[in-house]
């Protein structure tokens, strides 16, 4: 069922402690092992497995209350942040266990960066600040902020919109400008892997093309993670796939498939898989 | 052969490429309001004449009644029910508002008549030490700088814990949350004569009168009003910018001082000036604790000390035209600072939000 990276490239013990600058970070990959999940007494999510492979981009599919955004929280701890929230099972960075005591949720998240399903840039906060809203957040240092700010918005594929604007608040762009913007936010703190939970969802066909287009760019230096509804996005812009499926109600989600994304749209190996990426439903 | 065709060029041609104006006013529309009213009128004079219906006051909430009803028929009678209630509700929303903004325009309009006499310069550089009852001259000096002294002691002590307990409440949401709010809310019902007691049972009697202790009374009757203001408007602030901060690695004190605070910055503020707004006008409490003088005294720490309402309170009850006509330029001057406090923090708040280009 699972996905097996393909080779891992670097070794358990040479993991970055966490006093190492951000800057040397490489993509790492990551491994979901036996998640569970809870919001109080109700499971949502059980006995989910995924490897995230470095470089990859994996794009995690199903119909609506699945629990694709719970797994994708959990992947950065920011499932606990509910409450009443609580999960079993391990979660691999590099082979590390993000849930265990040698690193904090911090460490965890500015490793694992993440960007939501509405936009939500910092209304307190210019272009360019929010750009480097995650180094102030975690009182990190940078030799040069200008250059930063503009890679990350290069990156993001909003440079050329905004480069005579860095001083305007971030609300003042349209939605598909706040969420490229998110992006670049994401990115300045130089993460591993980085989650997209449905990131297009609030945007029009254009902006959504470019997101997508940056997407793609990213997966050479981060690992990228992302849900979506939209399953001819998952087909674009996806190396692997998973497909999650409650199979009645109240039950918690499952994985059902997961495997490259040409044989889970053109060859799935469940039935349900089939019914699904061909439209019968869902 | 085209002729009984419409020409749609020529009929796009004849609409003007300007903004249209919305929704005019009709002649018909006034005209009702107008018969509405007179109808109303004859209503107040019959009142009158009939059943000899005496008062201003009562005469003119008749006719605002009269009017409702013979404007809800007029309009029913060319229209439909709906269309009655839907003016009938607009009339009396309109006022509703024009009353409330008319009764802050007649007292402010009284204050500035009533205050306006005793406003010289000498009022802000004189005290009453040196000035008989009956002479002209003298002013509100000591009572000014008690007033800013005692209140600023009070903000500067109210304003940090204020803020912090609302984001104990709000963002830490401890397990002392619940009780903690409670206790904030029992504390704002709390009688001002009663934190004024409070100070001078535990405090003035052995220490004797001084600002300090009135500044002790105004954080009793401040730090409530200012903590669940700031609360209300942390709770504004939407949770996906806090999971945008967390997801960035931010530690929870620095989302909150990075984060949250500066996006609430503009309404913590006039949570502030909602505190400072309640306490300034406190007379009874500061009876007890100030006490009141009519010399200068710098010092917050040591002596009775006077204030705006303590000299607008002792002025204003005596049988004499020149010190009461004292006691309306305090009271104008009282409000003025109010005022000027207000509009100050809004402008503030306005700036910086307009330097980010914020729509609204």
């Amino acid at each position: 069922m699972t996905v097996t990276a393909p080779s891992r490239t670097r070794d358990q013990m040479t993991f970055p402690s966490p006093t190492r600058p951000s800057a040397d970070r490489a993509p790492a990959s990551l491994d979901a092992q036996q998640i569970s999940a809870w919001f109080g007494k109700r499971k949502v999510l059980e006995r989910c497995s995924l490897t995230m492979p470095v470089n990859h981009v994996t794009a995690l599919i199903g119909p609506s209350g699945c629990g694709k955004s719970t797994f994708i929280r959990i992947l950065n701890r920011m499932h606990e942040v509910i409450p009443g929230a609580a999960i079993a099972g391990r979660v691999e960075l590099d082979g590390v266990d993000i849930y265990g005591s040698t690193l904090s949720p911090t460490e965890v998240r500015t490793r694992i960066g993440m960007v939501f399903q509405k936009p939500n840039p910092f209304p307190a906060m210019t272009i360019g600040e929010n750009v480097l809203a995650g180094l102030k957040l975690t009182r990190s240092r940078v030799a040069n902020q200008s250059d930063l700010v503009e890679e990350c918005l290069r990156r993001a594929g909003l440079w050329d919109e905004v480069k005579d604007r860095l001083d305007e608040g971030g609300m003042s762009l349209s939605g598909g400008q706040q969420q490229r913007l998110c992006i670049a936010r994401a990115l300045a703190v130089r993460p591993q892997v980085l989650l997209m939970d449905e990131p297009c969802s609030a945007l029009d066909p254009i902006s959504t093309r470019v997101v997508e287009e940056t997407v793609k760019e990213l997966a050479s230096d981060v690992t990228v993670v992302i849900v979506t509804h939209n399953m001819q996005q998952a087909r674009r812009v996806s190396d692997q796939c998973a497909f999650f499926l409650v199979e009645e109600v109240r039950q918690p989600g499952r994985i059902v498939e997961s495997g490259p994304t040409s044989q889970l749209f053109d060859s799935p190996q469940d039935s349900r898989t089939f019914d699904y990426v061909t439209g019968r439903f869902g | 052969m085209t002729h009984d065709l419409i020409d749609l060029t020529e009929v796009d041609d004849d609409l003007l490429d300007v903004p249209r104006a919305r929704r005019t006013v009709t002649p018909v529309d006034l005209a009702e309001a107008l018969v509405a009213s007179l109808a109303s009128l004859a209503f107040v004079v019959i009142l009158h004449v009939v059943f000899r219906q005496q008062s201003l006051v009562g005469a003119a909430v008749w006719w605002f009644l009269g009017f409702l009803v013979a404007y809800s028929l007029l309009v029913r009678d060319r229209s439909d029910t709906e269309t009655a209630i839907d003016r009938v509700m607009t009339v009396v929303i309109w006022a509703t508002g024009a009353l409330v903004t008319a009764v802050l325009a007649w007292m402010i309009t009284f204050l500035v008549i009533k205050g306006l006499p005793a406003l010289r310069p000498g009022f802000f550089t004189q005290d009453l030490s040196k000035v008989g009852p009956l002479n002209p001259g003298g002013g509100a000096k000591h009572a000014l700088i008690g007033t800013l002294e005692q209140v600023g002691i009070a903000t500067i002590i109210v304003v940090p814990i204020a803020v912090l307990t609302a984001i104990y409440l709000n963002e830490i949401k401890g397990r002392l949350a619940l009780p903690v709010r409670f206790i904030v809310d029992a504390m704002s019902g709390l009688p001002s004569v009663v934190a004024g007691l409070l100070v001078f049972t535990v405090w003035v009697d052995g220490h004797g009168f001084s600002g300090i202790a009135g500044s002790a009374a105004l954080v009793v009757l401040m730090l409530p009003t200012v903590t669940r203001t700031s609360e209300e408007i942390l709770r504004t602030i939407p949770d996906p910018l806090r999971e945008g901060g967390l997801a960035l690695g931010a530690p929870q004190w620095r989302l909150i001082t990075r984060v949250v605070v500066p996006t609430a910055l503009a309404g913590l503020m006039t949570a502030v000036i909602l505190g400072i707004a309640r306490a300034i006008g406190e007379t009874a409490p500061m009876l007890l604790t100030a006490f009141g003088a009519d010399s200068t005294n710098k010092s917050p720490f040591k002596g009775p000390q006077d204030d705006l309402p303590l000299f607008i309170w002792k002025l204003i009850r005596v049988p004499n035209a020149r010190q009461n006509d004292r006691a309306w330029t305090g009271a104008l001057i009282l409000v003025m600072l109010v005022l000027v406090l207000f509009v100050t923090a809004r402008l503030i708040a306005n700036r910086s939000q307009r330097k980010l280009g914020r729509a609204r």
